[in-house]
């Protein structure tokens, strides 16, 4: 690989460096934007089956060519500005909602060392920038100058702030027990103990000793990115479409595309943290990005499960969720687990 | 000039840009954005200085919460900027005083090697692999624990008055009991009554 690269790099000297990463950024990009449209066609394909019907077959062989035709629909869609509105924040709101979304991926390991940002502080990272995510909401949402999408931008940041405390704890349990922040680390961590040496690699990934956390992280993760049964946000009965009401084309896109990107990223952080990331399940079979592939899909699918499963849950219930439930379940659990380390029948050693 | 001084006055332009419009923009929800934007240079001004623990730690706590609740407080709030503004001169004496205190603090921060203050060592460069968190945490859980343990305590100290500030009891509210909900069986709502068809 680097031999191959060597007359490309001479070709553009000093901006090498620049340039590789320009590349490699592209190369996630890409694959996560077409992954992101065919998302849509196969939560609309899921929910059908679910629901006894055929769903998209119109386009395209299977209606496999559903997604392009929503996007060119949405490209060539004029983007109206209301006149009351405050024009910059109107604009700026869905690009705080995309960059986030886009930028936290910079960290996610695909395989061994295939990250675009090796750093020491991955989880950290992460963090801070799903925090920084729900300005494009409240910013979309006061910018429109409208009742139903100020309502619906409240409604969607209370709840992504309360839901983040708990998936925080959740990480700091992760975080304790393979005592790195770097993912990379995390996932190899995973690969070794006595299960490990078995050869069922599976049972000693860390969803086994943070089960509770791992379904923690996991809805949680369902109400950060305001998916149904979470989906107040756009209450159809209640707030129309919530924070998007006044947004058309590619601004409402923008809104749409970091929707599903996070849902993606929930899905792929769920399957590094808890369920060995690249790791395979079983020593025989080799490890690859094929397994984390697989465990995202997996996730991703729970995601569509539940939205054509379960009902909206209303607002207060989804509060209390949060706050009553999962917050001191976390917080119980940090403690077990800290004190688990320090006893002598720590599986960590 | 190598590119960190680069970035750092590229940083450092926006910083101060975006604390001026802090205090001039007319109005409160720009300001407060303008605020969030100056919370996010600081941070990149920190990741310069190699302290990433601080620095996205700034960004999760002041941007990601802080503000974020901030910003629903002064949207909610109908603002009147014209009463915020009365009494601007006689405030003015005491904002400039402290205003001129911080400058000069500065200047001798800055200045350093104008007062004599050279004498204080730079710190080595850190090693490969050094990580600004474990650092961080060894220092606060050995040689700080107990300054440390003080500020948290505090820190609880101050949430319970917020929350006992806020509490009050209502009569007369009515409230579901999701667990009671849950718990109720087919037989508590439905009865099912068998009765023989009637004939005229």
């Amino acid at each position: 690989m680097e031999a191959l690269l060597e007359p490309v790099a001479q070709l553009f000297g000093p901006a090498w460096p620049a340039v590789w990463t320009l590349a490699k950024i592209v190369a996630i990009i890409a694959p996560l934007m077409i992954c992101v449209a065919y998302l849509t066609l196969a939560e609309r394909k899921v929910i059908g089956y679910m629901q006894v019907r055929i769903g998209p077959n119109r386009v395209g062989p299977k209606g496999l060519l559903q997604p392009i035709a929503d996007g060119m629909k949405l490209l060539f869609k004029e983007i109206i500005v209301p006149s009351g509105a405050s024009k910059g924040l109107f604009i700026l709101g869905p690009i705080l909602a995309i960059a986030p979304s886009l930028a936290a991926w910079a960290v996610v390991p695909f395989g061994d060392g295939m990250v675009l940002a090796d750093v020491n502080a991955g989880l950290l990272f992460l963090l801070a920038i799903t925090s920084v995510e729900v300005y494009g909401v409240i910013i979309a949402g006061w910018a429109s100058n409208s009742k139903y999408p100020f309502l619906g931008s409240m409604r969607a940041a209370a709840q992504m702030v309360s839901y983040e405390v708990a998936m925080g704890f959740a990480l700091i349990c992760v975080l304790l027990i393979s005592a790195s922040l770097n993912l990379t680390d995390i996932v190899r961590s995973q690969g070794q103990g006595q299960f490990h040496e078995m050869g069922l690699s599976f049972l000693s990934w860390n969803w086994i000793p943070l089960f509770p956390m791992f379904i923690v992280f996991l809805i949680s993760g369902i109400a950060e990115t305001n998916r149904a049964p979470f989906d107040v946000v756009e209450g159809e009965s209640e707030v129309v479409a919530g924070h998007m009401v006044e947004y058309s084309g590619m601004a409402f896109a923008l809104f749409f595309l970091a929707e599903y990107a996070n849902m993606i990223l929930v899905s792929i952080l769920t399957s590094v943290l808890f369920v060995g990331g690249w790791l395979s399940p079983v020593s025989f079979l080799p490890d690859g990005f094929f397994w984390l592939a697989l465990k995202t899909a997996f996730f991703l699918f729970v995601f569509l499960w539940a939205r054509a499963t379960f009902p909206r849950f209303r607002y207060d219930h989804i509060m209390r969720l949060g706050w009553k439930v999962f917050i001191p379940i976390t917080l119980v659990w940090v403690i077990v687990v800290a004190v688990w380390m320090m006893s002598p029948l720590s599986i960590w050693k | 000039m190598d590119f960190k001084t680069f970035v750092f006055y590229i940083l450092a332009a926006i910083m101060v840009f975006a604390a001026l419009r802090v205090i001039t923009a007319r109005n409160p929800v720009q300001a407060a954005l303008f605020l969030v934007l100056a919370f996010f240079t600081a941070g990149g001004i920190w990741l310069l200085l190699a302290a990433e623990f601080l620095a996205i730690v700034l960004v999760m706590v002041y941007v990601g919460a802080v503000m974020v609740l901030f910003l629903f407080v002064v949207m909610m709030l109908d603002i009147n900027l014209d009463r915020l503004r009365q009494g601007f001169w006689s405030y003015l004496p005491v904002g400039a005083l402290i205003g001129v205190l911080l400058v000069v603090e500065m200047a001798l921060v800055l200045g350093g090697r104008y007062f004599g203050l050279e004498a204080m060592p730079e710190p080595p460069a850190a090693q490969a692999g050094y990580s600004n968190t474990r650092e961080l945490g060894r220092l606060l859980y050995t040689d700080y624990v107990y300054p440390f343990e003080l500020a948290s305590l505090l820190l609880l100290v101050a949430m319970i008055v917020a929350v006992t500030l806020t509490l009050r009891k209502r009569k007369g509210v009515r409230y579901l009991n999701p667990s009671e909900q849950i718990s109720i069986k087919r037989g508590d709502r439905v009865e099912l009554i068998s009765m023989p068809a009637e004939k005229e």
